[in-house]
């Protein structure tokens, strides 16, 4: 080999760029969540994605929020985008870490949820050993991610998480996974931004067909009695004031889904109410006697249908959605537009003014008059409970009445859930968060938390039961420390309310696992009148965790309780609230039932002929 | 005729596979055959599914389908416009004394002989689904010992490629639209 006598010149610089900085992969990670307007991360360190935290530590735009528990990361970031409607970021390690990721993924896959989860992964030469930790994370979550990525070398991290944001933020939104191994983040690269995505698969959809909008104008105006059916894409799209425009022009009755409760203000007075297994007699029969159903953003699921064979029998379906895949997935349709809703509504909103400017408008008066009827002979309501103990729909009514419509709510999943829904009056888009979808108990807490961050002068209220709130609670020390301060109405029936409803209707009364320390011998001190074992105490639970913990039993104690936790704001407020045991949960629609089955009360059914 | 068999362009990269036949196994997609190699693109794989839509209407295949980040282009065969082949190898036993016939028999399908041993011939044939199943039908009373088969693989018929614009792909959303405008 010869030796060379002078050391060759240095290169001049290719003009017009400048010499990109040589960084760690954990630096351009941190770099790129840095660029692409992250301004807060939910998650909890560990070995694999260990390298990543140290330049975490000295970044000034981005904010960790250190939680209990990975499920908790999850579900704050969804709870944070829900919010926010800019993408939930969680991050944790290899193998456990990450499968405790998996609930709150599938969670956000099935709600349409934008949330991008970080995982380590262990270096690349101890993949598919059974490494210590290691887990097929990718693998894992390939059936409830949009998309999931594996990525084993430095140079590629900040195009993948690019690539990431893109995918959880456009199109149908959704979970994006990006798997990364420790040594990739450990290695060095350089870094660059933006760096042009490599998705040649994705081509989200843009313009709706201008064609198809027209048809479903001219049947709006021609329809006899059409419903507007309003699922969750309408929030996703940010399509409320289209919305409102939409339906004060037609005239026609809105119908919102549990996934776009405030998309549409409850007050309205072309407002049924929501539909499906346990929603307005009015919404379930409008959706029945329709003769036109314009779906927007909705998917016809299986709680809204009922038995699809009896759904909607004499209606014609215009269906509009951002994912084609949605379309005549359940139910045919007639017109189908791909298409975001807000772009869909606002051509809608310019075809029916076509059809109104030739003299074609929609009258649905006689339409009107019966569903008036229905809603004036069927309103929601709740008994008082015999025994003298707090009804939970009058706890959740009050909450929603003093906290006002500027409050966001966050429910958990199950009997209270549904009282939420119904007996809080939803004015604004993102004043509703809840798991609709996957129905993940556990959800309240930590969501109302990442809302929370996501809207830190908002008041923000978790309704969760004492079944789901035993779940996810250890996410209350993050509130206190973090100064997240939520407020948490625990509507304590001491069992699990919508399971022993369903045994109490259908399995004779036989309670079978659903006691979670309602029966059973009171544990107070002598003299005292406590129901229950109070296991766990939630107000100790809650001075522990170093919230506010408050205690209400009596209808008259609910308002001052209310206002007490309201003016809490240093720290977050826990409120038990002892509810009658055997509050049922009404209308109900048995699964796979049809909805013309729609039971208002206990074996009472809508007389639908006299109300025709 | 209740399948159909697609040709999928898919992203040439690591696990997509396993997310194509993830996706059918969760949806309950019935797939008949599938078989998957590379391109004239090193960075692109074809895959030839033939799906059994007795369940599932053909639209909601593709439509779920197109939402795979990696599926770049689905185009349906239709068998009267494209050349479908499978290949077969098949052990027959085939002593001193039966080798003639056999040999015969598989003359008659075009078929090769590919190995030989004292009481066995392996035969190789390709051909469409139903030449192949009339070979098996054919050789089983002398006596198989073993078979593999290939899966289909197709192409369309005539000049135009899969990976030209101007082809209509399916299952964009509701209605084909042509996005090579």
């Amino acid at each position: 080999m010869t030796e060379h006598t002078a050391p060759a010149a240095p290169a001049a610089p290719t003009p017009g760029r400048a010499a990109r900085p040589r960084v760690t992969g954990a630096e351009a990670l941190i770099r790129a969540l840095e660029h692409s307007g992250v301004d807060v991360v939910f998650g909890i360190p560990g070995g694999a994605i260990l390298p990543a935290y140290d330049p975490l530590h000295d970044s000034v735009k981005l904010r960790h929020v250190l939680v209990r528990h990975e499920q908790g990361a999850g579900h704050a970031a969804s709870g944070y985008a829900l919010a926010t409607g800019r993408p939930g970021v969680c991050m944790a390690t290899s193998g456990p870490g990450a499968t405790n990721l998996v609930t709150p993924i599938a969670d956000a896959y099935m709600d349409s949820v934008p949330i991008v989860a970080i995982t380590g992964q262990v270096p690349t030469q101890l993949i598919g050993t059974d490494g210590f930790q290691e887990a097929d994370i990718s693998g894992i979550t390939l059936p409830i991610t949009k998309h999931n990525f594996l990525v084993t070398k430095p140079g590629d991290i900040a195009r993948t998480i690019g690539e990431a944001f893109h995918l959880a933020s456009t199109g149908r939104p959704g979970p994006v996974l990006v798997d990364i191994a420790k040594d990739a983040l450990q290695l060095t690269t350089e870094f660059g931004w933006p760096v042009p995505f490599d998705l040649p698969g994705y081509r989200p959809v843009s313009r709706p067909h201008s064609k198809q909008v027209r048809e479903a104008a001219r049947m709006i105006v021609e329809a006899r009695r059409p419903v507007l059916l309003v699922g969750g894409g309408v929030l996703r799209a940010r399509a409320s004031a289209q919305l409102a425009e939409l339906a004060e022009l037609t005239g026609a009755p809105v119908i919102t889904t549990l996934m776009a409760r405030g998309a549409f203000p409850d007050s309205h007075r072309q407002h049924l109410g929501m539909p499906g297994m346990h929603g307005t007699v009015a919404a379930v029969g409008a959706l029945q006697k329709a003769d036109l159903i314009v779906a927007l953003g909705a998917r016809f699921d299986d709680r809204v249908t009922g038995k699809l064979a009896s759904f909607a029998p004499g209606a014609a379906i215009v269906h509009a959605d951002i994912d084609p895949a949605e379309i005549s997935k359940n139910r045919h349709a007639d017109v189908p537009i791909v298409g975001d809703c807000r772009d869909v509504i606002a051509d809608l909103v310019a075809a029916v003014n076509s059809e109104h400017a030739a003299g074609r408008k929609g009258d649905y008066s006689a339409w009107w008059a019966l569903l008036d009827n229905m809603r004036t002979t069927y309103p929601l309501g709740y008994e008082q409970p015999a025994d003298g103990s707090l009804a939970p729909q009058y706890v959740i009514e009050r909450i929603g009445k003093m906290a006002g419509p500027e409050a966001v709510f966050v429910a958990g999943v199950g009997q209270h859930q549904m009282w939420a829904a119904q007996f809080v009056s939803y004015q604004r888009p993102g004043t509703w968060l809840n798991s609709g979808g996957l129905g993940t108990m556990g959800f309240a807490v930590p969501a109302a938390m990442g809302a929370k961050v996501g809207r830190p002068d908002a008041q923000v209220w978790a309704i969760d039961g004492d079944g789901c709130f035993q779940m996810t609670n250890q996410e209350l020390a993050t509130c206190a420390l973090e100064g997240i301060p939520i407020k948490v109405a625990v509507i304590n029936n001491g069992n699990l309310g919508m399971v022993r409803q369903w045994q109490t209707l259908f399995y004779n009364q036989r309670y079978s696992n659903t006691d979670l320390g309602d029966s059973g011998p009171a544990v107070g001190p002598a003299g005292t009148q406590q129901r229950g074992t109070r296991i766990p105490d939630f107000v100790k639970l809650a001075e522990a965790y170093g919230c506010a913990g408050l205690r209400c039993e009596r209808a008259e104690d609910v308002d001052g309780v209310i206002e007490t936790a309201a003016k809490t704001e240093d720290r977050p407020v826990v409120i038990d609230f002892v509810v009658h045991h055997d509050a049922m949960v009404w209308p109900m629609v048995p699964a796979g039932t049809s909805n013309d089955d729609i039971q208002f009360a206990r074996d009472m059914a809508p007389d639908w002929d006299r109300t025709d | 005729m209740s399948t159909h068999t697609l040709s999928v362009l898919v992203e040439n990269k690591p696990g997509v596979l396993v997310r194509i036949a993830g996706l059918f196994a969760r949806r309950g997609f019935n797939i008949d055959a599938l078989a998957v190699g590379p391109t004239e693109h090193d960075e692109i794989s074809r895959m030839t599914i033939v799906v059994n839509c007795a369940e599932h209407p053909l639209e909601q295949v593709t439509k779920q389908l197109n939402k795979l980040v990696n599926v770049l282009k689905i185009v349906e065969l239709d068998p009267g416009a494209s050349v479908q082949r499978e290949l077969l190898l098949v052990k027959v036993r085939a002593d001193a004394e039966a080798r003639p016939a056999v040999l015969g028999t598989i003359e008659l399908f075009r078929a090769k002989v590919v190995d030989v041993a004292p009481d066995a011939v392996t035969v190789e044939a390709s051909g469409d689904r139903d030449k192949l199943d009339a070979l098996v039908r054919v050789l089983e009373p002398f006596g198989i010992k073993e078979l593999v088969q290939s899966g289909i693989v197709g192409i369309g018929r005539g000049a135009r490629s899969i990976t030209d614009r101007s082809l209509r792909p399916v299952g964009d959303g509701g209605r084909v639209t042509d996005r090579s405008a």
